[in-house]
């Protein structure tokens, strides 16, 4: 879509904007992000080699290891997270690795869950915006 | 959808209301807290009691995971259930086998420190359903470690969602979980049907491919509950090795394998009655697929060159030490190749009452223990040469992980390979 509001659900709260980036293959933080940088370094993920770092990441949910909690606030503390993590699938070990940054260092991307529809309305590139209230807003 | 305030909508008990209040203490609070926020994500109406629970969150990923466990125990934290560790990022038996910064290991040590001081069980291994005694079938527990989570759930029939780091020890420390997920039996039904009745009965009762077909099926069912059906003969090892490769390519926290694993001894039984959502019939092609995707190193002949030979993820078993052995000493690695076993301290005895260890070691063969070559600074080989390994969750993680190339391959082609120190192929594994 060029331009809106799509309404999310907040599994956790926060503010964030940034360019989309879009995978419609899931993703492991663990084993798959490196949090120094904020890659991609799954080599099997076609989006190898990008950085979710700043990014609205729109991904359909998280996959494999429990320790991907553990990369996403890794990546908060060193300031390599995305801005915000758009979900189409309930992921809880995302969730947990925001809940924790905000219980330790006060701050974290929100996780906004969104509906199929419009979860695959979300264009790769475009600048986005998430609100406390689980609002994404497309800039066009 | 709506916003929802998971702090209004969880029905909590008095005893939740008194630790997140603060009456337990600063760690109970903030513990509780995470899981009433969790309980939101999860859309838990309300918290459950577990019987136990074990800690993925001991291993150093960085500085964040130490910050949250110096604020548990700053916080006065102590386990309310018995709670076991997973491995941590050292070998504390062995500390010259970390290969990494002073510092990094004193921060590794420190995590660890931390969650002794929490009052863990010190069993450091991804493998605890083999280490201490195992919950029962049914029992409510809170375990992490994506491989210990699907052995929980199909092999023995405890119940326990799929957790991750730091919710793990907030279950700890005050005995309760979501009610969500896999602890319901509402949601343990099968959905999606793997069906591998047509393959010859050689294959599927070949425990060197359970990882192959492990990855096949966390691929295709995504986090849906898959179910087996014309597996034969899988034993433990070959089930836990199947699993931890359904939860490396997929978020499965649960299989069903028929006639085998405890909540199907029938096809209708794995189901629950309903109907399966999707039924895959896997033929012979697939298989070989999947083998494929296990292997990144081009497809290589016998010019491929090994460097490592992995093997040990999930941790050894004594049985599995037992298959090397007679193995290994027919065919010692090359000089060329580097042989890590990863095993926890159980199996570690076994092979010490034996004289195994030592055998093992005289042949060129490093045995690691409480950690993971996948997961700390342990291999010497420096990065970006070809590891062979007969475990499908290090073939998906080692690549991303510590920049090998890798090949799987059975346990036997590995030794081939090591003692060759270049890849080996055994004919007869596939008619």
């Amino acid at each position: 879509m060029s331009g809106g509001e799509l309404r999310g659900r907040v599994l956790v709260g926060g503010v964030g904007a940034g360019p989309v980036l879009r995978l419609e293959e899931p993703l492991s933080f663990w084993g798959g992000v490196d949090p120094a940088t904020g890659r991609i370094i799954d080599r099997r993920h076609p989006r190898c080699g990008e950085s979710v770092s700043g990014r609205v990441l729109v991904m359909p949910y998280g996959r494999g290891s429990s320790s991907s909690s553990s990369v996403l606030l890794e990546g908060v503390r060193l300031g390599t997270a995305p801005a915000a993590v758009v979900l189409r699938e309930l992921d809880g070990i995302l969730a947990l690795g925001a809940a924790v940054a905000r219980e330790l260092y006060e701050q974290s991307p929100p996780v906004v869950l969104l509906a199929l529809a419009d979860w695959e309305a979300v264009r790769e590139g475009v600048d986005a915006s998430v609100d406390v209230s689980g609002c994404l807003r497309i800039a066009g | 959808m709506a916003a929802v305030n998971p702090f209004e909508t969880v029905e909590l008990t008095d005893l939740d209301r008194a630790m997140l209040s603060g009456d337990h203490g600063e760690a109970a609070a903030v513990a509780m807290r995470i899981l009433v926020a969790m309980s939101g994500v999860y859309g838990a109406d309300r918290l459950l009691d577990i019987e136990g629970a074990h800690i993925d969150g001991c291993l150093y990923h960085g500085d964040s995971g130490v910050d949250f466990a110096e604020l548990l125990v700053a916080g006065g934290a102590r386990v309310r259930v018995p709670t076991t560790l997973n491995v941590g990022g050292l070998d504390l038996l062995h500390p010259e086998e970390f290969a990494g910064t002073a510092e990094r290991r004193a921060k590794a040590l420190r995590l660890m420190e931390c969650y002794e001081e929490m009052g863990c069980r010190t069993i450091w291994t991804c493998a605890p359903y083999q280490t201490t005694p195992r919950p029962s079938f049914g029992q409510q527990v809170a375990w992490a470690e994506s491989n210990a989570i699907v052995f929980a759930n199909s092999v023995l029939g405890a119940r326990t969602h799929r957790y991750g780091d730091f919710i793990d020890i907030c279950a700890a420390i005050t005995g309760r979980a979501p009610a969500v997920g896999l602890h319901l039996e509402e949601n343990r039904r099968g959905q999606v049907v793997f069906d591998f009745r047509s393959l010859p009965r050689s294959l599927r009762s070949a425990s060197w491919l359970l990882p192959a077909i492990g990855y096949l099926v966390g691929e295709r069912c995504a986090n849906r509950v898959p179910v087996l059906l014309g597996l034969e003969n899988a034993h433990e090892d070959g089930l836990k090795a199947l699993g931890a490769a359904a939860a490396s390519s997929g978020a499965v926290a649960l299989f069903h394998a028929v006639g085998i694993t405890p909540e199907a001894p029938t096809l209708e039984a794995a189901l629950g009655g309903g109907e399966a959502e999707e039924w895959i019939e896997v033929t012979a092609a697939d298989l070989r697929a999947g083998l494929r995707r296990l292997s990144t190193a081009a497809s290589g002949g016998k010019d491929l060159r090994i460097d490592v030979v992995a093997l040990g993820s999930p941790h050894f078993s004594p049985r599995e030490f037992a298959e090397l052995l007679p193995m290994i000493c027919c065919r010692p690695p090359a000089a060329s190749v580097e042989f890590v076993v990863c095993t926890n301290r159980v199996s570690l005895d076994f092979l010490e009452r034996g004289g195994d260890l030592d055998r093992l070691r005289d042949l060129g063969v490093r045995v690691v223990v409480d950690t993971c070559v996948v997961v700390a600074p342990i291999l010497r080989t420096p990065s970006g040469g070809v590891l062979m390994t007969n475990s499908g969750k290090f073939a998906h993680y080692a690549p991303g992980n510590v920049g090998f190339d890798v090949v799987f391959g059975s346990l036997s082609e590995c030794v081939q390979s090591a003692h060759a120190g270049h890849l080996r192929r055994d004919p007869e594994l596939w008619p």
